[in-house]
């Protein structure tokens, strides 16, 4: 090390790298292409203000998938599912992709039991919610936290 | 547009019966461009519609969020033998459909 130019002291190095860290600054974070919006803009169009009961609803994902081009999710909800008790409305939404509004599906008591499964697209990781409207006009929910190593949308630049 | 549907079986009278249903699709997002910079139209499934008998038994709106060659997982009670129709729409306005004949064994 020359005498002429100022080195960097120890501590000053390792203060730079705490404000980084307290900054966010840093190497580029996988997956940080979208903005990750909240669950509640989300739901708010289809329950019409209300808070859905975080209860009923359990979604399966795989907690972490490779590709994000076709993620397994199944969707069941605990109900009877009869004439007077049953899932009439069942709404997949994801925080990060860059339409939320996953699929929209209508069940009633000739399904049987209040179970989907499908396979979807999702753009980074990200909590996917499934929002789900019982015969008594009530909406429950349920979310799954998604890491998603390859996001299915390309930069859109 | 190619289709495949399976049922689980043996189908019992009043018990609830798995419908997988398999369609080829590309599900454009409209978010793709090709390499000279035009962008792929989005083109999506976005209606399905399952009936049995005469009753609509199934009805899905999907969006560019379902993967392509969309796979759809959902179960219905049969009452009586009969036949489970499923038809879908594109955004082309193309159309497709599927049917399978179920027979019902007393419960």
């Amino acid at each position: 090390m020359s005498e002429a130019a100022p080195a960097l002291s120890r501590r000053q190095g390792l203060g730079g790298l705490l404000a980084c860290a307290l900054l966010g600054v840093g190497p580029a974070r996988g997956q940080a292409l979208a903005p990750t919006l909240d669950l509640s803009l989300l739901y708010r169009p289809f329950t019409g203000g209300a808070t859905p009961s975080e209860a009923r609803v359990t979604v399966t994902t795989p907690r972490l998938a490779d590709n994000g081009f076709t993620v397994p999710l199944s969707v069941r909800i605990d109900s009877p599912m009869t004439q007077a008790d049953h899932v009439q409305r069942l709404v997949l939404l994801s925080n990060r992709n860059p339409r939320p509004v996953i699929a929209d599906f209508d069940l009633g008591p000739w399904s049987g039991k209040a179970e989907i499964a499908t396979r979807v697209r999702l753009n980074g990781s990200q909590t996917v919610m499934a929002l789900a409207q019982t015969s008594d006009g009530r909406w429950w929910q349920g979310t799954a936290e998604v890491e998603v190593t390859e996001s299915a949308c390309m930069d859109a630049a | 547009m190619l289709a495949r549907i399976q049922l689980s079986s043996p189908v019992r009278r009043g018990q609830p019966m798995e419908v997988r249903l398999l369609v080829q699709h590309p599900m454009e997002t409209g978010f793709r461009f090709d390499v000279l910079g035009t962008s792929a139209p989005k083109n999506v499934i976005h209606s399905l519609h399952a009936s049995y008998g005469t009753r609509t038994v199934f009805r899905a709106r999907l969006g560019s969020g379902i993967s392509a060659n969309p796979y759809l997982q959902f179960w219905v009670v049969p009452e009586e033998s009969g036949e489970l129709l499923v038809q879908w729409q594109d955004d082309l306005g193309q159309k497709g459909e599927v049917r399978a004949r179920v027979d019902v064994t007393p419960a």
